[in-house]
């Protein structure tokens, strides 16, 4: 056969057979972003969050009730979700129903519709909205009963009077998607409306800094934190937010700056506009995120005395139920958030093949041309996501999420979903169980867990 | 109204700052504390007698407060309006991210003065350092002495005036014509601040825009 090939190809010089192997180093989407690097002579900027494959909380498993402990009766005996937040200096923490809040996202990034819907959903769902770079506008703050209003280094919008109409203040450090860079906002999305509340021209790319205009280190955020608490009497939770890295000692850091909450956002975290080599190469994952927080905190014995929230990639009550379990006193969403409101919905595909993708693929919200109406400030577009709808899609899909959260909180006998322990958990992988400090499934076996 | 920071709480003072304060508040002994007179809102002069450490005036609104001595890191940072002077030298990130309002500095500012400044116009007797108006966006900086290296470096809408001499400027930076306008404007400020320095020495500079979209051929810029 082989010589009836190699005659055939002598004979014509066309092969028979067309060779598909790929390349394990060059695969397809190598050398498409290596062709369009050169052609274009500079790095992919997108949106959203990391695509490639992350060590997650799909890699924990719950251990239901059985005989060693019981279960509680799902829909009659009490799995209750509140939680508060932020009770360590403020006078007024804040007090939420369920332990998901909305993270902070741009009026900028996303249109004012977006951010409406999303602030009556958390008020519809007795939880949290943030702020974001850009500052506080009316919609959202009418339309969030409580609202996180957040202190960035771009410092855009910020005002006191915002301060004092908040009911708590996140100062921004980094974020999951990019610990360690800065803001990114191209000029398609800057209308009249975002540059003037940036203080910035329309139109322009506009960069925001990746550290602080006042303040470097964290001596200088204990002052600021101080500042904070003067201008606004006391009275509201401090948030210090951090992008998943080196977590212990952020975590350690912000505990003495004297944070009420601290927030930490795992790599998974999205990005209205970001590098891809940022988004892809930066950062820690959520899982392990989780636990190095939690421990810092234990070594500290903070623990539930400052408050942490994750997010980063949070997808289901299943996801924050897991977080929980490992320490989390909250949970956070921002894609998964956007997703619930019409992002990358099976809609105006030919809007979206104009920007090159579909449905599914989407990570456009850098150009402002989000075909759903989200991520986007062109009147048309966002014409397509109706403030009520986009409610009523969030207020659905947080109550799943509870509802999940109460299903698997039940079944491990926990009549609060703040009772879930690590001892509720086993993990799949061997991976999973050294990042989260969790035995493997079916051992006792925790990886560099000396005592084992 | 007056305190003294030897006996009385700073909490004491910001509380009373932001409760219907009279119109004239005296504060002895700031020692170098930080945070003192934050967040006011209110149409009244505040004397503060001594050194004030990090961020002095923060956030201020309405109010005229004056420190007769050197400030710390970041003073009236966020200002939205009002009026801040400072008799000494002050630290670095001067009038940081101010939004509007007015900071006279009668010595020397350091380095970062008038970071990300959005508005706020700022009169420095003396020299500043380093890294001055980085990401300036709006307001107007008059330095009567020298400035150092990198001076508005990515600046964008902000209008430096210099009287004395230039380090390297900052990406973006280029020296401008002082239109008549821009004369009357520094000549105002000038004056604001109680300076008599003639307008015919100072130099205009503010920004080239090639940094204003992304473009390869500015990489280098960056």
């Amino acid at each position: 056969m082989a010589r009836q090939r190699s005659k055939q190809y002598k004979d014509t010089h066309m092969p028979d057979v067309i060779s598909q192997r790929p390349s394990a180093t060059f695969p397809l989407d190598v050398l498409d972003e290596i062709h369009r690097a050169a052609d274009q002579g500079i790095y992919e900027i997108r949106g959203l969050g990391a695509k490639r494959k992350l060590p997650t909380f799909d890699d924990l498993l719950f251990l239901g009730a059985s005989m060693s402990r019981y279960p509680l009766e799902g829909y009659r005996e009490k799995c209750a979700t509140n939680v508060t937040l932020g009770n360590r200096f403020a006078k007024t923490p804040i007090e939420l129903d369920i332990p998901i809040t909305i993270a902070g996202m741009s009026f900028g990034a996303l249109g004012a519709h977006a951010k409406e819907s999303i602030g009556r959903a958390a008020t519809l769902m007795g939880t949290s909205t943030t702020t974001g770079d850009g500052g506080m506008t009316e919609e959202e703050r009418q339309s969030s009963k409580t609202l996180v209003y957040q202190v960035l280094p771009s410092r855009y919008g910020l005002n006191p009077d915002d301060l004092r109409r908040a009911d708590a203040i996140e100062v921004v450090v980094g974020q999951g998607a990019k610990p360690g860079g800065g803001g990114m906002l191209l000029g398609q999305k800057i209308t009249e409306r975002v540059a003037e509340m940036r203080d910035l021209p329309t139109g322009i790319d506009q960069r925001s800094a990746c550290r602080h205009p006042d303040w470097t280190g964290p001596d200088d955020l204990e002052i600021k934190i101080q500042e904070l608490r003067e201008i606004t009497d006391w009275q509201i939770p401090i948030y210090v937010k951090v992008g998943a890295s080196r977590v212990g000692f952020d975590v350690a850091l912000a505990v003495k700056a004297g944070a009420d909450v601290i927030v930490v956002d795992g790599m998974q975290g999205g990005t209205a506009a970001t590098q891809d080599v940022f988004i892809e190469h930066v950062g820690v994952p959520t899982l392990p995120a989780v636990r190095l927080a939690v421990e810092a905190l234990q070594e500290l014995k903070m623990h539930r005395k400052v408050h942490l929230i994750v997010s980063g990639g949070i997808r289901s009550g299943a996801d924050a139920a897991k977080a929980l379990a490992l320490g989390a006193d909250a949970v956070s969403i921002g894609s998964a958030a956007m997703i619930a409101i019409g992002c990358n919905r099976n809609a105006y595909i030919e809007d979206y093949k104009a920007l090159g993708t579909l449905p599914g693929y989407c990570h456009h919200c850098h150009t402002g041309r989000c075909p759903v109406g989200v991520a986007t400030q062109d009147p048309h577009l966002e014409s397509r996501l109706v403030p009520e709808q986009g409610a009523q899609w969030l207020r659905n899909y947080l109550s799943t999420m509870v509802l999940e959260m109460q299903t698997v909180a039940r079944a491990c006998g926990k009549s609060h979903v703040l009772n879930l322990e690590p001892e509720d958990l086993t993990a799949l992988t061997i991976e999973a169980a050294a990042m989260a400090r969790i035995p493997l499934v079916g051992t006792n076996w925790i990886p560099g867990n000396n005592q084992t | 109204m007056r305190f003294d920071l030897k006996n009385d709480a700073l909490r004491k003072l910001n509380q009373y700052l932001h409760e219907n304060p009279e119109k004239q508040v005296a504060v002895r002994n700031p020692a170098g504390r930080h945070n003192i007179a934050v967040g006011i809102d209110a149409d009244i002069d505040v004397d503060i007698h001594g050194h004030v450490g990090y961020y002095c005036a923060g956030m201020n609104q309405n109010s005229r407060v004056t420190i007769h001595g050197n400030a710390g890191p970041a003073v009236a940072e966020n200002i939205m309006s009002g009026c801040v002077r400072v008799h000494g030298n002050a630290s670095q990130y001067a009038g940081a991210s101010g939004h509007g309002g007015t900071l006279i500095i009668d010595g020397d500012a350091s380095s970062r003065c008038g970071i990300s400044m959005k508005g706020i116009d700022i009169v420095v007797a003396g020299s500043v350092g380093h890294m001055s108006a980085f990401m300036a966006q709006k307001g107007h900086m008059v330095i009567c002495g020298d400035a150092g290296d990198f001076l508005g470096d990515s600046i964008y809408e902000a209008i430096i005036y210099v009287r004395g001499k230039l380090g390297e400027l900052g990406a973006d930076c280029v020296e401008k014509e002082l239109t008549p306008i821009h004369r009357e404007k520094l000549a105002s400020l000038l004056m604001l601040a109680g300076l008599d320095h003639s307008v015919e020495g100072f130099r205009r500079f503010g920004s080239a825009r090639d940094l204003y979209h992304f473009d390869i051929d500015h990489a280098g810029k960056y």
